[in-house]
């Protein structure tokens, strides 16, 4: 049984961190990222070309996890697979052990590093997460055809931006992921609890009942955070975060101390688990550490966190 | 109207290969109206081909060239003019349909785009892309297919920024247009509530055919 869900079932705050497969084939790297999160996290989250940039394939490096004895979340983009392709992967998926997908639209190749690519989008994220559903009823294919044996069944996921103006619209779209079969939530990177309050709270009113994991991203640098502020949909770094991080990098240089704004990135980071977990707002946390994976364990620490 | 655009002149006599004697054939319909296939494009053309030492021995400017009957006849006129090949300047399915209507190897003068709004004269927008399942009853007018990158029915996706695609910034995300259209119009409720189904494509196998004339038509099938 997939440890997301029964974590998130039984009530524990859940944790998943965030892991991209390289830009290659030799793995040995990436799995030695993933040791370093072993017994850290109820799931490890593997990007599906994140920002459409080309990568080794979610379910390739999720096989590889698993076979270590990881728990792999396959992360699924409508972007550059029509269904039957999905369903491909979802079947091969459960045949490996992979219970747990993240389903997402998937950002768009002119965004990303391979600009010639098709852009698919047979189905968005509430397609990918309606055709699961309809497998796992039905134990049909897309097509109607009845499947070997019984259909897999997974613990499905979907993505939510609470950083979003109309926020009614985004709210509706998550309604609508719910609906579709998503049983747990992962939100675009939070910086500003009060806005995080602010959704959760429509969320409520919504009378939407699932499981939801605040997304984290630990900032590394001031620049980082400006960068992410102008560039990144859905993120919002207040101004005092900024500060702060430049406050210690120019500490670093005085001191002539390095990692220091990267160190009080983690703090930060450590500050917004803790309060979402102490003040109860969502079930858990996703940390997108981008490329910083071996310092989600000491985050983890210094939040109290452990699964 | 369908919206095209002149290839290079340098495509155009690569194209020709050497041929010395060429038919022009316009359009008098979208090709006209957006200035590549009337009869001042008609006309500049065979003046930039004279230049280059290529002689234009006719040309002709259908109404509408991807009438198949009305081209039949409008070709006549260039028929036994000598030339060594044709030149269409209109749409793809102008320039097959001239094709259609004569052994001579045709070349297009355009590069057809999308189905266009014009804007005001020179300013085009892409409006629709034939989906074949109109929802811009459901939308307020806006449609999610042409206007959302994704071509997304249950949504927008994460991707805006203050409000802008994340594929085209100048773009408005046609989801929060939508939104705010059918807010404008009190239909909000009605949006939100609404779930469309994915499309199929079982029916969009290329090239698609209509016959309307029923008894003709199975006569012809």
């Amino acid at each position: 049984m997939s440890s997301l869900k029964n974590a998130l079932e039984r009530g524990q705050f859940a944790v998943t961190a965030e892991l991209a497969p390289p830009k290659g084939c030799d793995f040995a790297q990436k799995l030695d990222d993933a040791e370093a999160l072993r017994g850290k996290v109820h799931g490890l989250n593997v990007t599906d070309m994140q920002s459409a940039c080309l990568k080794a394939s979610s379910l390739g490096f999720c096989v590889a996890l698993k076979a270590q004895g990881h728990e792999p979340i396959l992360q699924l983009t409508g972007r550059d697979r029509n269904r039957m392709a999905l369903m491909g992967d979802l079947l091969s998926a459960a045949g490996f052990g992979i219970d747990t997908v993240l389903a997402l639209t998937g950002d768009h190749p002119l965004v990303g590093d391979c600009r010639d690519s098709l852009p698919v989008y047979d189905l968005d994220s509430c397609g990918i997460l309606r055709m699961i559903s309809e497998m796992e009823q039905s134990g049909c294919d897309c097509g109607g055809n009845a499947l070997e044996g019984a259909a897999p069944v997974f613990y499905k996921g979907a993505s939510v931006t609470p950083v979003y103006e109309p926020m009614a619209l985004q709210v509706a779209k998550l309604k609508k992921k719910v609906d579709c079969g998503a049983q747990y939530i992962q939100t675009q990177g939070i910086f500003d609890i009060a806005a995080l309050r602010r959704f959760m709270d429509a969320v409520e009113k919504a009378n939407i009942r699932t499981h939801i994991m605040c997304g984290v991203i630990p900032l590394k640098s001031a620049n980082m955070a400006r960068y992410m502020n102008e560039n990144v949909p859905g993120i919002a770094v207040p101004e005092e975060m900024i500060a702060r991080l430049e406050a210690a990098a120019e500490e670093g240089r005085a001191r002539g101390v390095k990692g220091l704004a990267a160190a009080a990135g983690m703090e930060m980071a450590a500050e917004l688990i803790r309060a979402v977990r102490d003040e109860g707002l969502c079930d858990g946390v996703h940390i997108m550490a981008i490329g910083a994976e071996r310092n989600v364990p000491k985050i983890l620490e210094m939040a109290g966190v452990s699964v | 109207m369908i919206f095209t655009k002149k290839k290079s002149f340098e495509e155009l006599l690569s194209l020709l290969d050497g041929r010395k004697k060429v038919a022009l054939v316009g359009c008098g319909s979208c090709a006209a109206a957006c200035k590549t296939g009337g009869a001042d494009e008609v006309a500049a053309l065979a003046e930039a081909l004279s230049a280059n030492g290529i002689e234009v021995v006719g040309s002709c400017i259908p109404q509408e060239s991807c009438q198949k009957l009305l081209v039949k006849k409008e070709l006549k006129a260039v028929r036994d003019a000598g030339a060594e090949c044709v030149v269409s300047l209109a749409c793809g399915s102008g320039a097959q349909t001239v094709a259609q209507n004569t052994a001579l190897p045709v070349f297009p003068a355009n590069n057809t785009m999308y189905l266009a709004q014009v804007e005001r004269i020179g300013v085009y927008n892409e409006m629709c892309r034939f989906c074949g399942d109109c929802l811009l009853g459901y939308t307020a007018g806006i449609c999610p297919i042409t206007q959302c990158a994704k071509s997304l029915v249950n949504g927008p996706c994460g991707g805006q920024k203050n409000g802008k695609c994340e594929v085209n910034p100048a773009q408005d995300c046609a989801w929060i247009a939508i939104y705010n259209k059918m807010t404008e119009q009190g239909r909000e409720g009605e949006l939100l509530e609404r779930m469309i189904d994915d499309r199929s494509h079982a029916d969009r196998a290329h090239p698609r055919t209509d016959n309307l004339r029923e008894k003709k038509g199975a006569a012809e099938a």
